[in-house]
C-alpha cells in the first residue's frame, strides 16, 4: 500500500496562460479576473474583506470621535446615522461573511484532500457577486440621491426597521441601495454555501469519513447549511420591502393593515442565525489551532460536532429575543427566553472541551494560540452578557442600550475577529510561504487587546446607566461622560494594534524566513502539500485512516488509526 | 517532507470509498434553500389572512383552479414517464412525454396569466389594494416565476435533445431538472391549499 502524498518524480507541465507575455501587473489582474482556483478566490475573499474592514472600521472611529465628549458636533447628525448604518451593514455582510467564506474556500478542499471546490466557476461567480454587492452598497454615497445631492448613504440602521424604511420616511434611493446590495450579496452567499456543502459531502478523499473530517470542515458544513436555510428569509424581506417601495405593496404599511412587527420577525429569523453563521467559523479556527498548539488531539471530538449541530438547530428558534420589547405574549417571551438560554449548553460544552484540550498539553504560545486564548476569555464574557440579555425582564431594561452594543462587539470582535487573526497567523505560512513575525504579532496582540477592552468594556457600564445606542450626542452630567471618553480613547490603541497587524502581513512576506511545508508540526492534510500549495493541491490524492492523517504519516510506528 | 514520503502505513484492509453525486447534493441544497424562501412568503400570507381593511377578500374573488392544478400535478407524472422512456432507451417516447410536460406546465402558466388578468381588470385587486393583494401576488408570483424557470429548462433540454446535442451519459443532468420540476409541483400543492382552500374559508376580522 503506497500512501505517498509527495511524488518526488512528478513534473507538472508548465501551463500555457493567456497574458503571460504582458507585464506583471496586467498578468496579476488578469489572473484575478479569470481565476476559478479556490485558493486564489479564498485569498481574494479575505483581502477584500480586510479592505472593507478598514473602511467600515474608520467609520466606527468617526462614531467614537463624535461620542467622545457630550454635546459634540464632530459630524452632522444625518452623517452620523449613515455612519452607524454603513458600519453595521458592512461589518456583517462585507467583512464577516467574505472573510469566513474566504477561509472556507481556501481550506475546505485542502483539508479534505480535494483538488478544488465542487463547482469552481460557481465559486468565482459567488465571489464576484459578493464583491459587486459591496461596491453597490458603497456606491450609494455617490448614487443614492440621484440628481439631488451627493453623500446620501443608507441611514436606517443595519436592521432597517419598518416603517422607517417606507417610502414616506426614507426618501431618495439610499434604502434601495441597501436592499439591492443585500439581495445581491445573498445570492452570492447562497452559491458559495451550496458549493461548500457539495464539496464537503462529495469531494472527500479516500478514507475521509464524516467522523474523520477535521472539525474545521464539520463546522463549515454546519455553517453552510445554516446559510442556505437562514439567508432566504433576508432575501424575502428585501423582496417585500422593494415591492412596498416600488409597487405600492402593503407588507409593512401599517396604515393599510400591514405590520411593522412582521419585518422584525422576518429580519431576525435571518438575523439571529446570522450571528451563529459568523461565530461558528471562529469556533472552527479555534478547534484547529488549540489542539496543534497544545500538542494534543481535540478533546471530545464527537461532542464538539454534536454541540455545533445543536447550536445550529437551536439558533433557528431564538430570533424573537431581539424583540422582547415589542410586546409579545408572556408565552412568546418565555419560549424565546428559554430557547436562547439553551444555546448556552452546547456553547459551554465547546468552551470546556477547548480547555480540556489545553489541560495537560504542552502549550506553545505562538501567535495563533495567543489569539485563541484571548478568544476563550472574551467569548466567555460575551456569552455571559448574552445569557443576561436572554432574560426577558432584564432585556426590557437594557434593550437598545449600549450594554447590547458592548455585548455584540464582545461576540464579534472578542470572539470572531480574534479567531480570524488566529486563523490568518496560523495559515499565513501555508498561503504565502513565509512565517509571520512573532514580535510584531505579539505587539499586535497586546495593543489590540488593551484597545478592545478599553473601548468596549465601559460600554457595558454606560448601557447600565441608560445610554441608548445610536444616539447622535448626549448632555453632560448623566454619568455617561467618563465612560464614553474612555471608550473613545481605547480606539487609538485599536488603530495602533491594527497597524501592527497590517505591517506584520507586509513585513513578514518580504523579510521573514521561508516557512516550509509544515512549520507548526500540525496534523491536517493542508500541511501535507507545499507552501503555498500548487494549483492542483496534491500531486497524489491522499488516503486517510484517522482524524490526524499527518500524524499517521509522521509516526508510522504509532498511528492514530490503531486507536480510533 | 522526505521522511514522510518514505513512510508507509501498514494498514491491512484497503479503503472502500463511494461518494454521492455532486449534482444530486447541489440540487437538494438548492431545493432546501428555495423551500426556505417560499416558507417566508407563505408565512406572510397566513399572517395577513383575515386582516384586510378593504375589499376584495379572498373568498370574494378566488375560485379553486381545478384544471390548472390537475395539469401541473399530472406534469409530474408525465416527466416520470419521460425519464422511464429515457432509461428504456426509447428516445421518441422521451421526447413525447417531455413535450407533454412542457405543454401541461405552459397551460398552468397561461391559467395564472388569465387569472391575474381577471383579478386586476375585473375584480380590481392589485398588489397595492390591500394586504391580501400584496401577499397573494407575491406568493403566487414567486411560484409562477419558478414555473417559468422550470419551463425554460425543460424547453432547453427538449431543443438540445432534438438537435442531438445531449451526450448519452448525461441522463443525470436531465434527472436533476425533473427533480426541480417535482419541487415546483410540490410547492404548488402547499400554495394552492393555503391560498385557495384555507384563506377563502377565513373570515375577515
Amino acid at each position: 500500500m503506497n500512501t505517498d502524498i509527495v511524488d518526488e518524480n512528478f513534473q507538472m507541465p508548465e501551463p500555457e496562460r493567456i497574458g503571460q507575455e504582458r507585464g506583471a501587473l496586467t498578468r496579476i489582474a488578469q489572473e484575478m479576473v479569470f481565476t476559478v482556483d479556490h485558493k486564489i478566490l479564498g485569498l481574494m475573499y479575505i483581502a477584500s474583506g480586510l479592505i472593507f474592514f478598514v473602511v467600515s472600521g474608520l467609520m466606527a472611529v468617526a462614531i467614537r470621535v463624535q461620542l467622545a465628549v457630550p454635546g459634540n458636533h464632530a459630524v452632522p447628525p444625518d452623517v452620523f446615522n449613515r455612519l452607524f448604518t454603513m458600519h453595521g451593514t458592512a461589518m456583517v455582510f462585507l467583512v464577516g461573511m467574505p472573510i469566513i467564506f474566504g477561509f472556507a474556500n481556501y481550506l475546505v478542499p485542502l483539508m479534505i484532500g480535494a483538488r478544488d471546490m465542487a463547482f469552481p466557476r460557481m465559486n468565482a461567480f459567488g465571489f464576484w457577486v459578493f464583491f459587486f454587492s459591496g461596491v453597490l452598497l458603497y456606491f450609494s454615497y455617490l448614487g443614492a440621491p440621484g440628481l439631488y445631492a451627493a453623500g446620501s448613504a443608507p441611514d436606517v440602521g443595519w436592521f432597517a426597521y419598518s416603517p422607517l424604511t417606507g417610502r414616506a420616511f426614507s426618501r431618495g434611493h439610499s434604502t434601495d441601495y441597501w436592499t439591492l446590495s443585500l439581495l445581491l450579496g445573498g445570492i452570492g452567499s447562497m452559491a458559495t454555501s451550496i458549493n461548500i456543502i457539495v464539496t464537503t459531502v462529495c469531494m472527500r478523499c479516500k478514507g475521509m469519513t464524516l467522523g474523520r473530517m477535521p472539525l474545521f470542515v464539520w463546522l463549515f458544513l454546519v455553517v453552510a447549511l445554516m446559510v442556505i436555510i437562514a439567508l432566504p428569509p433576508l432575501s424575502a424581506c428585501q423582496i417585500m420591502l422593494t415591492l412596498d417601495r416600488y409597487c405600492g405593496a402593503r407588507f409593512f404599511d401599517t396604515q393599510a393593515g400591514g405590520s411593522a412587527v412582521l419585518w422584525q420577525h422576518f429580519f431576525w429569523i435571518f438575523g439571529h442565525p446570522e450571528v451563529y453563521i459568523l461565530i461558528l467559523p471562529g469556533f472552527a479556527i479555534a478547534s484547529e489551532v488549540i489542539p496543534v498548539f497544545s500538542r494534543k488531539p481535540i478533546f471530545g471530538y464527537p461532542v464538539m460536532v454534536a454541540a455545533s449541530v445543536m447550536i445550529a438547530f437551536i439558533s433557528l428558534g431564538v430570533w424573537a429575543h431581539h424583540m422582547f420589547t415589542v410586546g409579545m405574549s408572556s408565552l412568546g417571551n418565555t419560549f424565546f427566553a428559554i430557547s436562547t438560554l439553551l444555546v448556552a449548553i452546547p456553547t459551554g460544552i465547546k468552551i470546556f472541551n477547548w480547555i480540556g484540550t489545553m489541560y495537560g498539553g504542552k502549550l506553545r504560545f505562538e501567535l495563533p494560540m495567543l489569539f485563541c486564548i484571548g478568544f476563550l476569555f472574551q467569548f466567555l464574557i460575551a456569552g455571559l452578557t448574552g445569557v443576561m440579555l436572554a432574560i426577558a425582564s432584564f432585556d426590557w431594561q437594557l434593550n437598545d442600550s449600549y450594554f447590547v452594543v458592548a455585548h455584540f462587539h464582545y461576540v464579534l470582535i472578542g470572539g470572531l475577529l480574534y479567531t480570524i487573526f488566529a486563523g490568518i497567523y496560523y495559515w499565513y505560512p501555508k498561503a504565502l510561504g513565509k512565517m509571520p513575525n512573532w514580535k510584531l504579532g505579539l505587539w499586535h496582540f497586546i495593543v489590540f487587546t488593551i484597545g478592545f477592552h478599553v473601548t468596549f468594556f465601559p460600554q457595558h457600564i454606560s448601557g447600565f446607566l441608560g445610554m441608548p445606542r445610536r444616539i447622535y450626542t448626549y448632555e453632560a452630567g448623566r454619568g455617561w461622560d467618563l465612560w464614553n471618553l474612555i471608550s473613545s480613547i481605547g480606539v487609538i490603541f485599536q488603530i495602533v494594534g491594527i497597524l501592527f497587524f497590517v505591517v506584520n502581513l507586509i513585513y513578514s512576506y518580504i523579510w521573514e524566513k521561508d516557512a516550509g511545508d509544515d512549520p507548526w508540526d500540525a496534523w491536517s492534510l493542508e500541511w501535507a502539500t507545499t507552501s503555498p500549495p500548487p494549483p492542483y493541491n496534491f500531486e497524489t490524492i491522499p488516503e486517510v485512516r484517522s482524524r490526524r492523517p499527518l500524524w499517521d504519516l509522521k509516526h508510522p510506528e504509532d498511528p492514530d488509526w490503531k486507536f480510533e | 517532507m522526505t521522511d514522510m514520503s518514505a513512510a508507509t502505513t501498514t494498514a491491512a484492509d484497503p479503503i472502500e470509498w463511494k461518494l454521492p453525486s455532486t449534482r444530486k447534493v447541489a440540487v437538494i441544497s438548492l431545493i432546501l434553500t428555495e423551500s426556505s424562501l417560499f416558507t417566508i412568503f407563505l408565512v406572510a400570507y397566513l399572517f395577513y389572512m383575515g386582516k384586510n381593511l378593504n375589499h376584495p377578500y379572498p373568498a370574494d374573488v378566488l375560485k379553486f383552479p381545478v384544471l390548472a392544478t390537475a395539469a401541473l400535478l399530472s406534469s409530474s407524472f408525465s416527466i416520470v414517464f419521460s425519464e422511464m422512456a429515457l432509461h428504456r432507451g426509447s428516445k421518441a417516447w422521451f421526447h413525447i412525454w417531455w413535450a407533454i410536460t412542457i405543454a401541461l406546465g405552459s397551460y398552468f402558466l397561461w391559467f395564472t396569466g388569465t387569472e391575474w388578468h381577471n383579478l386586476i381588470f375585473h375584480d380590481h385587486l392589485t398588489i397595492s389594494t390591500n394586504v391580501f393583494g400584496s401577499t397573494f401576488y407575491s406568493l403566487v408570483g414567486l411560484h409562477a416565476s419558478h414555473v417559468i424557470i422550470g419551463l425554460f429548462l425543460l424547453s432547453l433540454i427538449l431543443i438540445l435533445s432534438l438537435l442531438g446535442k445531449i451526450p448519452k451519459d448525461h441522463t443525470e443532468h436531465i434527472e436533476m431538472i425533473s427533480w426541480y420540476w417535482h419541487f415546483v409541483d410540490a410547492i404548488w400543492v402547499v400554495v394552492v391549499t393555503v391560498v385557495y382552500v384555507i384563506s377563502t374559508g377565513v373570515p375577515n376580522v
